[in-house]
């Protein structure tokens, strides 16, 4: 344990102040902490999701730009999918499915076709942008809501409970997730080569590591979490879809991504400070205490990731090898 | 040397096609996307024939519909232009639809405040308010780039959505026209009105010279040069002695500037105010056009004007067929699909098609 904190130092006392705080604001205003800390997540889940997609394909050297295109048209599949079979899980399924074709697609044109990554990424934007504008039908609704699962004892624990205990299966598919990935990345077999192969993709090859199916399976595979993601909107927070609904979520987890350093914890970090800045904002204008036009704290997200990038993007260092299709010599 | 003996071995007619493959692939990329299109139209239950027949009678048959797809043409020339210099330095700049939508807004107030200019005075003015407020716009994002290191992509995405809030903050605050349920401007004055010619708007004809200008620009000019170094090789451009941060923040006003002039023609020839609801995507088929046209400027007026025909007859495709005209959006998205996947190219060419252009590069860089 002592060890733990020492390697960790940083990480575990912002947490400590963050719990800290929390719990202060919660005994002097309990409603509104709980209100606060609800929208936060329900805000940064997709965002985590996302970063979670974006973090894997770059950490295997693959600029994933096309995680916009690839939850939009999840969300899209999982909505339709799911009024159309009259089943919830069936539509979670489906969009999942639709996020690892266009995963692998991402992965198929980077890799095996050389193509340039960010216009790879952009086409899957501007492809899931055309396919789901055209083929939307409007007035449908979703033949039921996910229920809300209430984890026993845990969910009893005032402001952790609610906040993090009593929801969909997502949230905790979300939490489980990240704590996975974050301990696979760094000590698993798997992680090694990932990292090796979004590094120094020719030391990799040279210890016999396959480059291109480490990379088209990992871009393909995040995929289904980019899926997840975009099932979680349609069905679960929102209960609806409409035409361009992911409303560039997808570029805020790249942002988010960059914020968290490439690391999964540090990124579920960054895209909750997020989710807590636009709830304090919405929980501000509600109350009529500042007053904003609703436009303007519309822009916050946005300006904070311009400002957030501008010093952070010369701080941290990306994974060696991004955005460079790799090539075998000889 | 050994490319050429290559193409000596090959048939004329292919060795034709390898040499051309740059026009060959986006010509063929058209007819493959509107080939499925066809397919897709059918099972709506709509004939394909009926359906292109419709759109290119609506946009070419008559002097009124042509006019209209003149006028659909012009913002998206400047808008592929703007994406295609950017391209040109090794910049993706997406955001050429936030600029464009300053230069839209900005043009509009030009348009609405200066109240005592002679009319040329007064339509330059606005078209110089709209190049402005775009190349700042983008300007943002090159000296992030430059200075601080952030991706053009991310930031001009970002400005995007900070512009779009922005924007329908004032038209909702401080610009709103009164007494109107609407949230939008008043009116341009008559003086910042550009003129018709005949059925073909001045602002196609201004944007068809600056399509001219730009090529100049980049292909017999020592800035164009400059650009196109930096955008091919970063490395040989240092060594040159070039100075790369200047030449990518004057790269993204150049591209923010076009951007914003094709809001501000479109402003001040059609529109004559601004809502938030006007100019609804011409910055991202400004994306597709430019990679149509290879990133060559003069390539993009026939990649808009097909674009335009596009946009100008969905209407009336719908109002005969019923059919939705996100259906353009749906067939411009394959055509962008077949165009920068290689996979046309190698289908064709096997081995000797050409590379598609690199332009990301890493966060850092």
């Amino acid at each position: 344990m002592s060890k733990f904190f020492q390697d960790h130092q940083k990480p575990v006392l912002w947490t400590l102040l963050v719990v800290f705080l929390a719990y202060g604001f919660y005994f002097w205003d309990s409603v509104r902490t709980t209100s606060i800390l609800n929208f936060s997540l329900s805000y940064a889940l997709p965002l985590i999701l996302a970063a979670m997609v974006g973090i894997i394909g770059e950490r295997s050297g693959v600029v994933n730009i096309g995680i916009e295109g690839q939850m939009l048209l999840s969300a899209f599949v999982a909505f339709f999918a799911a009024v159309a079979t009259g089943s919830l899980i069936m539509g979670a399924f489906l969009g999942m499915a639709a996020g690892l074709l266009a995963g692998a697609f991402l992965g198929i044109a980077a890799v095996k076709w050389e193509m340039d990554q960010i216009i790879a990424g952009v086409v899957i934007n501007i492809v899931a942008a055309g396919i789901t504008s055209f083929y939307y039908t409007p007035g449908k609704s979703l033949p039921a809501i996910v229920p809300r699962i209430k984890i026993p004892i845990l969910s009893e624990i005032p402001l952790i409970g609610p906040v993090f205990f009593n929801k969909s299966v997502f949230v905790y598919m979300t939490l489980i997730i990240v704590v996975v990935l974050q301990v696979m990345l760094f000590t698993s077999k798997w992680g090694l080569r990932t990292r090796a192969v979004g590094e120094y993709p020719s030391a990799a090859d040279t210890a016999g590591i396959n480059v291109y199916r480490t990379r088209i399976f990992n871009v393909a595979i995040a995929g289904i979490l980019a899926g997840t993601a975009g099932a979680y909107l349609s069905l679960d927070a929102a209960g609806w879809f409409e035409r361009g609904f992911t409303a560039g979520r997808g570029f805020l987890a790249l942002a988010i991504m960059i914020f968290g350093a490439w690391n999964p914890l540090g990124a579920m970090a960054a895209a909750l400070f997020f989710g807590f800045a636009s709830g304090v904002a919405s929980q501000l204008q509600a109350d009529a205490v500042i007053d904003i036009p609703q436009q303007l704290i519309n822009m916050l997200p946005y300006v904070m990731t311009l400002v957030i990038l501008s010093f952070a993007a010369g701080k941290v260092r990306p994974p060696g090898a991004v955005g460079q299709p790799y090539k075998k010599e000889g | 040397m050994s490319q050429s003996t290559e193409e000596k071995q090959l048939n004329p007619t292919l060795a034709y096609l390898v040499r051309k493959q740059s026009l060959v692939v986006p010509v063929i990329a058209v007819l493959v996307a509107f080939a499925i299109g066809a397919v897709l139209i059918y099972f709506q239950g709509v004939n394909p024939l009926s359906a292109y027949k419709t759109i290119f009678q609506s946009a070419l048959g008559s002097e009124r519909g042509l006019q209209r797809t003149l006028e659909k043409t012009t913002p998206l020339i400047l808008a592929g232009l703007a994406v295609a210099v950017a391209l040109r330095v090794g910049l993706f700049n997406i955001g050429a639809q936030g600029q464009l939508i300053m230069g839209a807004f900005f043009a509009t107030w030009a348009g609405f405040t200066f109240t005592n200019l002679p009319a040329l005075m007064h339509i330059f003015v606005g078209l110089l308010a709209g190049i402005t407020a775009g190349a700042i716009w983008a300007g943002i994002a090159g000296v992030l780039k430059a200075y601080r290191g952030v991706h053009e992509v991310i930031s001009t995405i970002m400005l995007n959505s900070i512009a779009i809030a922005l924007l329908d903050y004032l038209v909702n605050y401080r610009f709103k026209e009164p007494d109107q349920s609407l949230p939008r401007t008043v009116p341009i004055l008559e003086s910042a009105k550009l003129p018709q010619l005949g059925f073909i708007p001045l602002g196609f004809l201004l944007a068809l010279a600056v399509a001219l200008f730009i090529s100049w620009l980049i292909n017999r000019t020592t800035t164009g040069f400059r650009l196109n170094t930096v955008g091919t090789n970063k490395f040989a451009a240092a060594y040159a002695g070039i100075k790369i941060k200047y030449v990518v923040v004057g790269g993204m006003l150049l591209s923010g500037g076009l951007a914003g002039l094709g809001g501000a023609i479109e402003t001040l020839g059609i529109t004559h105010r601004f809502e938030p609801a006007f100019n609804k995507g011409l910055g991202f088929d400004g994306i597709t056009i430019a990679l149509l046209a290879r990133a060559n400027p003069i390539a993009t007026i026939p990649a808009a004007f097909l674009v335009g025909v596009l946009r100008s007859g969905a209407p009336t495709l719908q109002f005969d067929t019923g059919l939705e005209p996100e259906i353009v959006d749906l067939l411009l998205a394959l055509t962008l699909l077949f165009v920068a996947a290689p996979i046309l190219g190698k289908l064709i060419f096997r081995k000797r098609a050409e590379k598609t252009q690199n332009v990301s590069s890493g966060w850092g860089s």
